[in-house]
């Protein structure tokens, strides 16, 4: 490859602008860590921690980055459509935004934004002191940053993906697409699915066996009952994606034909596998979200969840449908009317537990005491939006009737109406919620609300629309349409209502900064009056969590405590054990990133070289003797004193 | 939140009355099979409908009446459990919308995967239609002639499409007379379907295949009967027959206008075989095509070079 080519995308002026702005933005990080002499407490405090709190913190930053990464995408994609025959990209340049829109909104925003949540809150709502292996929790976070960055990379050296976020093949391979936007793909995927694949073991080892004293598994808040149950799709479902995505470089860069037209390879192979990881991973994003709001709507109806068996029950049987019914994502493939048919019985099924949870919550309100605060607008947001994504699916479920929707835009407003109400409410929801325990102040209530409505109102004009133009007959992945068709309208109101999105979400970083100036400090501790133990430790959190871990006799112990005026932190402080930073995971990443950025271009001789880097550091890891230190009792007793101050 | 509600009345308003006024092409079956799926997505939508207005009395109901603000400020809500009463009947219910949706699936799935209802003693017209970068070719073995980006088809003669790609997996697509199905390189597809009225309808492929997919639409055209002999014969008559260099160089093509040739690509490039034959077949080479011929081969040496 010449370096013509390898720089070929630069010569779209869009895409130029977008990489002067990333290097300009790289500039200036670098610059301002250099004067303000911040290098040594950037490495030491976030580079090389291992403390589950900031790694959840620097999870979160990714995802908002990366939320206005793919929202460019978005808005590119509805400015283009919004007038037939519109010349503002061209096919090649929709054709890439489409495809990283997809990827980074499911796997670099979604996915980190739930697993920032669940690193933030899991251990702290079990009376943990960290995660399981909290090394290894770093080395998660940091091959799915490399994974991040080698596809953000891709749009500025080389050329992005273009064969959609499902590549599916033969498109991707090498024959239709040669350029090396899927070698990022599958390489790019990869490590960031391994950091994932290690966080569902951590997490899974992390609630079963480091809960507080006392708290059974049928004691465990909801939020950490469905991380859990994410966890353990995360473990079935993500080896999945591991195999597939090797046998796509395989195919590719290696010359096999595991998906190839000839040889007695089978395109609808890698679709298979694809939807046997991905229909899974759909449940990985929006499980998280079913728990956030389970907490908010307690919270804030001032009641516990009702029927609590029900919802564990209900997230237990959705986690075991969901790998029952990817073929649901190629009813049309032809492989006739019993195979279809039972994957439609079975995809309808997850609307009987997912319906269970709905009227769950509806009823957990009932003679409640409800305050309208922003996360538990979120969560009120949530329930009309969701369900009309809710019954649309059941609707798509029907085989029959899925010929007609399958490929249009009313799949693409369906899944919109899934996963913004479902996985991006529910995030932004537990965004606002624990804000105030990250940090140690509230943002503020009037912008957050303003956000909200922008974002909630807004979203049903950019994506209702989308439901007509799928009925009459507009297939999706179109970069533009002629006149006569008549989608001109809706797409329009679709771009309008898009637009409003953008102002929603650019007035929620806003608010970061405007509550940064203006909020109070020294929030305190339990700030929404919840139920849970994230809200009996002092916010922000100290390293160790709790300096005494609480002992639990009933669900909701926190709450209860509250009111027959009981402490559960009160007890005699130890000393504690803590892990040590280390800088091995980030630079074991940084070598991880680079092979895979080698091997992308076919560079094998640098990538082998990278490669050992990362096993040199695996082997010292095997060597290494660290028993992690302690905090004193006199250091535990000062810091308590310090965060309890007058409150 | 009655904002919310309100504006998802006016969005279903716009849907009714956007329906009412030209009915969405979906909406507009000119065939059996497409009406099938048409009442099928409609009785759906009645189901569905009657679904969110319960839930959003629900939640209108509960956000009405127990917000704190009506409350007196020392209520404490009280500790519910829950109700095995109502949990089961929130399950069951479902479970019977369920069922019934499941039936019709059922059912409506082997109608429309069959020879349309009342064409049972019509022997079916078969067409093979095949995907080449962003265009589609017609062979009618029957009349021994092809087209290349429009399709005749007689009404009331049951129609049977066999499908397969040359590249790519795309999705053919005749909203208003069938629901579409994939075309793929390595095994047939079927589509029956049939026309009940003279017309002219959008024909497209649906799923992503490339940079030109945009543009990948066909005219479909249907005909008495009598108008489709005579047209097939003059094809067969005044068209010149497709030859293999002509074929290879429509593959190469990327789009390409209209033609008609009076002979198939069939006689030198034979259809891969039925998905349930494909089956059986294991992992043995089962490619009958040649697909060597169709791909932008100057592109190609980059990933080449690598084995």
């Amino acid at each position: 490859m010449s370096m013509e080519e390898v720089f070929h995308p630069m010569q779209e002026p869009m895409i130029l602008a977008a990489a002067i702005s990333i290097v300009v933005g790289a500039v200036v990080i670098v610059a301002g860590l250099t004067y303000f002499k911040k290098w040594g407490y950037f490495y030491k405090n976030w580079l090389s921690t291992v403390d589950h709190k900031k790694i959840g913190i620097m999870y979160i930053a990714t995802a908002l980055l990366m939320l206005f990464r793919g929202g460019i995408d978005a808005l590119l994609m509805r400015a283009q459509t919004a007038v037939p025959d519109n010349g503002l990209l061209d096919a090649q340049h929709y054709n890439e935004i489409f495809t990283t829109h997809g990827l980074l909104m499911i796997l670099f925003m979604a996915m980190p934004f739930v697993i920032g949540l669940m690193n933030i809150v899991i251990p702290l709502q079990i009376g943990a002191r960290d995660v399981a292996f909290p090394r290894l929790n770093a080395v998660s976070f940091w091959l799915f940053a490399a994974g991040c960055g080698l596809l953000n990379l891709s749009f500025i050296i080389g050329g992005s993906p273009d064969a959609g976020w499902t590549a599916y093949f033969p498109l991707a391979g090498t024959e239709f697409s040669p350029s090396v936007g899927n070698n990022y793909y599958s390489l790019a995927l990869q490590l960031s699915g391994i950091g994932t694949l290690m966080t569902g073991v951590n997490f899974i080892a992390t609630i079963i066996k480091m809960r507080a004293p006392g708290m059974t598994l049928m004691k465990m808040p909801m939020f950490t009952w469905s991380i859990l149950i994410t966890n353990v799709i995360i473990v079935f479902a993500f080896p999945v994606l591991t195999v597939a995505l090797a046998l796509m470089m395989l195919d590719r860069q290696f010359g096999t034909q595991f998906f190839a037209m000839q040889n007695g390879g089978m395109d609808m192979l890698w679709a298979n596998l694809f939807w046997v990881w991905g229909h899974p991973e759909v449940y990985i994003v929006i499980l998280p979200a079913f728990g956030i709001f389970s907490e908010i709507i307690a919270t804030f109806a001032r009641k516990n969840l009702y029927g609590y068996k029900s919802m564990v029950m209900s997230m237990v049987v959705i986690s075991l449908l969901s790998f029952l019914v990817w073929a649901h994502h190629f009813y049309t493939m032809g492989h006739g009317v019993m195979v279809n048919s039972v994957f439609s019985i079975t995809t309808m099924a997850i609307a009987v537990p997912t319906g269970v949870k709905i009227f769950n919550w509806l009823l957990t309100m009932r003679h409640g005491k409800i305050q309208f605060t922003t996360p538990m607008l979120y969560a009120l947001g949530f329930i009309p939006i969701f369900t009309i994504g809710g019954v649309t699916g059941v609707m798509l479920a029907m085989a029959s009737a899925d010929y007609q929707y399958h490929n249009t835009m009313f799949l693409v407003a369906h899944f919109h109406y899934v996963l913004i109400p479902g996985t991006v409410f529910g995030v932004l929801a537990g965004y606002h919620y624990w804000w105030p325990k990250m940090f140690g102040f509230r943002l503020n209530e009037k912008l957050g609300k303003a956000a909200f409505w922008f974002i909630a109102i807004c979203f049903n004009v950019t994506f209702f629309p989308l439901f007509i133009l799928g009925l009459d007959g507009y297939a999706r992945r179109m970069y533009t349409y002629s006149e006569s068709t008549g989608y001109g309208p809706l797409n329009m109101l679709s771009f309008i209502g898009g637009i409003g999105l953008a102002v929603g979400f650019a007035l929620i970083v806003y608010n970061i900064y405007y509550s940064w100036k203006h909020m109070p400090r020294n929030e305190k501790a339990d700030v929404w009056d919840g139920r849970t133990l994230e809200w009996a430790t002092h916010s922000p959190v100290p390293e160790y969590n709790f300096a005494v871990v609480p002992t639990v006799t009933r669900l909701d112990e926190f709450w209860f405590a509250k009111k027959e005026g009981r402490d559960i932190t009160a007890g005699k402080i130890e000393k504690i054990h803590m892990p040590n930073n280390t800088g091995t995971p980030f630079w074991m990443s940084g070598f991880f990133f680079l092979a895979a950025f080698f091997a992308v271009f076919n560079l094998w001789i640098p990538a082998i070289i990278s490669m050992i880097g990362v096993f040199g550091f695996m082997i010292h890891r095997s060597f290494e003797k660290d028993h992690g230190r302690y905090i004193s009792v006199e250091e535990v007793m000062a810091t308590e004193k310090s965060l309890r101050g007058d409150k | 939140m009655k904002k919310k509600l309100s504006l998802m009345f006016i969005a279903f308003g716009a849907l009714a009355v956007l329906a009412g006024c030209e009915p969405l092409t979906i909406f507009d079956p000119k065939g059996p099979n497409a009406k099938t799926l048409s009442d099928t997505i409609i009785l759906s939508i009645i189901t569905m409908a009657f679904i969110l207005l319960v839930v959003y009395v629900l939640l209108a109901f509960m956000l009405t009446k127990y917000r704190a603000s009506k409350a007196s400020a020392d209520y404490e809500p009280p500790h519910e459990e829950g109700s095995h009463l109502l949990e089961i009947t929130w399950t069951v219910i479902p479970i019977i919308i369920v069922a019934f949706l499941a039936i019709v699936t059922v059912r409506t799935t082997s109608t429309v995967e069959s020879q349309p209802d009342g064409y049972d003693n019509k022997e079916p017209l078969v067409i093979y239609a095949s995907s080449s970068n962003w265009k589609w070719h017609f062979s009618y073995p029957e009349q021994g002639i092809e087209t290349v980006n429009y399709v005749n088809i007689p009404v009331d003669r049951p129609i049977e499409f066999k499908l397969y790609s040359f590249g790519p997996i795309t999705s053919f697509w005749i909203p208003q007379l069938a629901g579409q199905k994939y075309a793929m390189s390595d095994m047939l597809t079927t589509i029956h379907l049939a026309a009940d009225e003279v017309g002219s309808f959008m024909g497209r492929n649906s799923n992503f295949s490339g940079r030109g997919f945009a543009e990948m639409e066909f005219e479909a055209q249907s005909m008495t009967q009598e108008d489709f002999d005579k047209w097939a014969s003059d094809v067969k008559a005044k068209e010149k027959p497709l030859t293999k260099e002509k074929f290879d160089e429509l593959l190469k093509a990327e789009h390409v206008g209209r033609s008609s040739y009076s002979s198939t690509h069939l006689e030198f490039r034979p259809a891969p075989m039925e998905h349930s034959e494909h089956m059986k077949m294991g992992d043995m080479d089962h490619s009958k095509m040649n697909h060597g011929d169709h791909s932008d081969s100057q592109e190609n040496s980059e990933a080449k070079h690598s084995h």
